[in-house]
């Protein structure tokens, strides 16, 4: 599949000669600055535009999950008192935040920001060219996805109120209005769910095709940046996995509004079958948003390393090779359903597969750390911060890997530490490395570094506070999704209310000092020092384009590509420890 | 491990805590371990004025083998966890040794039924014993419990004996459980069940022989009833 | 007005046109969805031998003429292919036509089928083979008004001799529909 030089002029962005009436001059030349602000900021096609989009809506739907977490740790901490900003807080209450938080952090947050707006952003410019290749379908799955959004919002919003039976919805539960009592808002929430998966139906397509297709000439497939490869090694995992719960969705969506039955086991029908599809989904999903967080860091590490990324094919095959058993694992969050026992010695024998793959990444990255030449910016702390919180999650992933232990640890706080240790590093660890990385090519201008160390350690020890004690008070039993522990005995054993308050005090710290990135990243969009092309002296393609790039992407032409990525340190290069992936060979040398 | 904070309190709780202990021990050791390396590179390699960094591809098979010697012992250590946790389900979830009573646990949105045997240790006759929340066992005895629910999915829990299993609606889920130690004992919901899921505590009262045989006299309707009880003793 | 097409959108490193390409993704995605239902389906049916009662009553004639007139209709599709390659736009979008019709056919025959057996008590929530019933084939259903829809944008298009090569990828797309109604027609019908 490699890509030669197409039989096009070389470096040129114009002169393609295609039959359908294309302007024969550079892209950026279409009068798009005269459009007015409402259609160039919503309803552009650019991919840049997108990209905006769902960042901001992203970060919105933090608030949203921010807001839900700190009134429900505070009724945890405080139990019976009200809640600054929310009142009292009842069961129906705390079933819906929690489900609102879970909900949001994974389908609102994590994936737009990770995968929509990073992926959107970044693959057409690290792979040359000057768009997406579907630019309408692109806009398109924002507004879809902005329809799941005002959905969701809504169900917040309907009589009985928001839907409260957990991000797993199961049924009987979930599809029963007399179990769960939010009539509307369990199937606004499961509709919510539903077009936000054909939202990124929809942007999967784009990405694959346009990495596949629209390569610049000269980039073999190894020439990639691994970011891209990942996201789109998500979006294919995501396309291949989300089927059946789209299928179930539907099947839930009859349940609940028509009268089937597919869930009640009173008339044939049978809940753990929900179980099955909602998990065979719900494990390779939790890869699709790991893998970008991974992309994020071998991007980030090389840069600020100055160090090429230690076996580029060991990493792009293990990401391959984690996202294929991911379909095998689903069954280990039902080792205790329900199901058949024997099949969880299946299950469990290929979740602890699973976890080599991902242990060979981290170990190339940690690799790739000898012999570079470390800058302690704010990008690269966040970058190394999630290599070393994310294997605190890897590690505790054991215990519940193996199902022998998984029977005490099952719907335990310990299970919540083990997926923040791993969700927080990938949801905002990976999205501050990623943001404080890329902003001067988004916005043209550098955040403030002083007070971006601060938010980083800030935020980095006030996390760890808050789920280490999760860890202990899991290992005591204390379960899940219970609003008030006190009515257990063995829950409030000497020590475990003080973890629970140390927790939700940690989270007030967490939650205060992100208004010291929002005023960062505020102030840095208006008043920042102007960024020049390539501050950080990267290699791949996107710092060739302006600061920040104009619509076309490469005003002096599309580039072609001589190198991999990663050449940092190469020794032909001398003084100069970076070498820009377009940047023609020396005369008479070979590339 | 756990037991210093949550007493053990059936003969598999103690087989459970050994798995996480070793667990534990194999998976923290590699964790400091990796964490120190990491560290260390940190620190040893944070950048110094004049000094470029290496250029290395990580595609030589000596480079390769730092990665590949920690993968093959992930790969290692995988395996023993797996021949003991394997070991640990198989004898908690598959096999069922023989059992001296059964106990039949009803869930509901928001309470627990428990069906006691009563003295003539037989499920369904008309001694049985009906108990809302409250559950009693004598200590040393095997049960067998049945479990299922009237309404939605809820989850049977003791802590104490790191006993839990899913209860579904439609289904009669079985499982067992030997009790070692006296006391009164939590019981949980741990799986979600409505706006209740909190207000569904048990308690679990694990008593000696005299104990458990006067309570049942007394809770029984038959013998409280005044009608001669039948036999006491096991039904073995 | 039409949309300047990005360079990226011509770039084609694989050796396969970008739109042709992206259809294959679809169908793939596409391909999950439908398995996912049909596998549901396939193990609930195997844990209820008693629907056979149910699915005894499902009209195995008219199902095998929809299987035909689908069938025709992709051939139809195929035909507008062969005009598209010999750049007659107007054949084309002539051949779309006489496909979109024969979806068309399919879905009128459905509704007449469907109404026949809610006459008769067989709903979607009268007995969970009839749920679905009703899912899948209504899912398959509304692939086929979808598939109609873009079809006769395409036609439009292809009359003026404008973006031929849509012809194709509609036509696989339609093709893929066919396939689904190939695996629910024994699934649903035939299965007794």
């Amino acid at each position: 599949m490699s890509s030669t030089a197409e039989t096009h002029p070389p470096a040129g962005g114009h002169g393609h000669g295609d039959a359908h009436g294309h302007d024969d001059h550079a892209h950026g030349d279409h009068g798009h600055h005269d459009q007015h602000w409402f259609l160039k900021y919503f309803w552009s096609t650019d991919h840049k535009i997108i990209c905006m989009q769902y960042l901001f809506t992203g970060m919105f739907m933090a608030v949203i999950g921010g807001f839900a977490v700190y009134v429900f740790r505070m009724q945890l901490a405080f139990p019976g008192m009200p809640v600054p900003g929310w009142g009292r807080v009842t069961a129906n209450d705390y079933n819906s935040l929690v489900t609102t938080h879970g909900s949001v952090m994974i389908f609102w947050v994590a994936m737009p920001v990770l995968i929509a707006a990073l992926g959107n952003y970044l693959i057409p410019l690290m792979i040359g060219c000057d768009d997406m290749v579907f630019p309408r379908i692109n806009r398109l799955s924002y507004q879809i996805f902005l329809i799941s959004v005002i959905v969701l919002i809504l169900s917040f919003l309907v009589q009985g109120g928001a839907f409260g039976g957990a991000w797993t919805a199961y049924p009987p539960l979930s599809a029963k209005a007399a179990y769960n009592l939010t009539p509307m808002g369990s199937t606004l929430w499961v509709v919510a769910v539903a077009l936000e998966f054909v939202a990124f139906l929809l942007g999967g397509i784009n990405f694959v095709t346009t990495l596949m297709n629209s390569r610049a000439p000269g980039m073999k497939m190894f020439d990639v940046p691994m970011v891209v490869w990942m996201i789109i090694i998500a979006s294919i995992l995501f396309m291949a996995s989300v089927g059946p719960l789209v299928a179930g969705a539907v099947m839930l969506i009859f349940d609940q509004q028509i009268g089937t039955a597919f869930f009640d086991p009173a008339r044939g029908g049978d809940p753990v079958l929900w179980q099955h599809l909602f998990w065979f989904f719900g494990h390779p999903e939790v890869y699709v948003v790991l893998l970008p967080a991974m992309g994020i860091c071998a991007e980030v590490i090389c840069v600020h390393g100055r160090k090429k990324l230690f076996a580029y094919k060991t990493v792009l095959y293990t990401a391959i090779a984690t996202g294929i058993i991911s379909f095998f694992v689903w069954a280990h969050h039902q080792f205790v359903a329900g199901i058949d026992p024997r099949m969880a010695n299946i299950f469990t024998v290929t979740t602890l597969i699973i976890s080599i793959p991902v242990a060979e990444m981290v170990f190339v990255y940690i690799a790739t750390l000898y012999g570079a030449s470390i800058r302690l910016t704010t990008p690269m702390l966040w970058a190394l911060a999630f290599i070393g919180e994310f294997l605190m999650g890897g590690v505790t992933g054991i215990f519940l890997g193996a199902s022998g232990a998984d029977i005490y640890f099952h719907d335990t706080y310990f299970v919540l530490a083990h997926f923040h240790y791993t969700f927080f590093p990938i949801a905002f660890i990976a999205t501050f490395a990623a943001i404080t990385h890329w902003f001067p090519k988004m916005f043209g201008r550098m955040m403030n570094e002083a007070w971006g160390k601060v938010h980083f350690w800030v935020t980095t020890i006030a996390f760890n506070f808050i789920f280490i004690p999760l860890f202990l008070l899991g290992a005591r039993g204390d379960h899940r999704r219970i609003y008030d522990p006190t009515h257990f005995p063995e829950l409030m054993r000497a020590g475990m209310q003080d973890m629970r308050v140390m927790a939700t005090v940690s989270l007030l710290i967490l939650i205060a000092v992100q208004f010291v990135f929002v005023a960062n990243f505020v102030y840095s969009i208006f008043w920042g020092p102007k960024a020049d092309r390539n501050p950080w002296r990267a290699n791949s393609l996107e710092w060739h384009a302006p600061s920040p790039p104009p619509h076309g992407n490469f005003p002096e032409g599309l580039p072609n590509v001589y190198r991999g990525p990663y050449e940092y340190a190469h020794p032909d290069r001398g003084e100069d420890d970076h070498w820009p992936q377009h940047e023609p060979p020396p005369e008479g040398a070979k590339a | 491990m756990i037991s210093r904070y949550l007493e053990s309190g059936s003969t598999y709780s103690g087989d459970i805590d050994e798995l996480i202990l070793w667990i534990l021990v194999i998976v923290g050791f590699w964790f400091l371990l990796a964490q120190g390396v990491f560290i260390g590179l940190i620190v040893k390699y944070t950048a110094k004025p004049g000094v470029k960094a290496k250029y290395v591809t990580g595609e030589d098979p000596k480079e390769k083998r730092w990665v590949a010697w920690p993968h093959y012992a992930t790969l290692v250590f995988d395996v023993i966890i797996l021949a003991a946790a394997i070991r640990v389900w198989t004898h908690v979830k598959i096999e069922t040794p023989p059992v001296d009573e059964t106990v039949r646990v009803i869930a509901q949105q928001w309470a627990w039924t428990f069906v006691h045997a009563g003295p003539d240790g037989k499920l369904d006759t008309d001694d049985d014993i009906r108990l809302v929340d409250e559950m009693h066992v004598e200590l040393g005895k095997t049960y067998g419990f049945e479990l299922t629910s009237r309404d939605v999915l809820h989850s049977f829990s003791v802590p104490v004996f790191r006993l839990k299993q899913d209860v579904i609606p439609g289904r009669i889920i079985k499982g067992w459980f030997k009790p070692t130690l006296l006391g009164q004992f939590d019981i949980q919901c741990t799986e979600i069940c409505g706006i209740g899921h909190a207000l569904m505590p048990g308690r679990i009262f694990v008593e000696d022989h005299d104990t458990h045989q006067t309570w049942m006299k007394a809770a029984s309707p038959v013998a409280a009833a005044g009608a001669p009880a039948p036999a006491t003793g096991g039904t073995k | 007005m039409s949309f300047p097409k990005p360079i990226a959108t011509l770039r084609e490193a694989t050796g396969m046109p970008t739109g042709r390409l992206a259809v294959w993704w679809v169908i793939a995605s596409e391909i999950v969805i439908f398995g996912g239902i049909l596998g549901s389906y396939i193990m609930h049916r195997l844990g209820h031998p008693e629907w056979a009662h149910q699915s005894i009553h499902t009209n195995t004639w008219i199902g095998a003429f929809n299987t035909f007139v689908l069938l025709t209709s992709s051939l139809c599709a195929v035909l507008a292919h062969a005009e598209a390659e010999k750049k007659n736009g107007p054949g084309a979008a002539k051949y779309l036509m006489y496909t979109t019709l024969g979806g068309l056919t399919f879905l009128i025959v459905k509704s007449i089928e469907w109404t026949n057996e809610i006459k008769h008590g067989y709903t979607i929530t009268s007995n969970t083979f009839w749920s679905f019933y009703y899912t899948a084939a209504g899912l398959h259903g509304l692939h086929v008004l979808a598939g109609m829809i873009i079809m006769l944008i395409v036609a439009a298009d292809a009359k003026k001799g404008k973006e031929l090569q849509r012809v194709e990828n509609i036509g696989i797309y339609w093709h893929f529909v066919d396939v689904v109604w190939i695996f629910l027609f024994p699934l649903l019908y035939i299965a007794k």
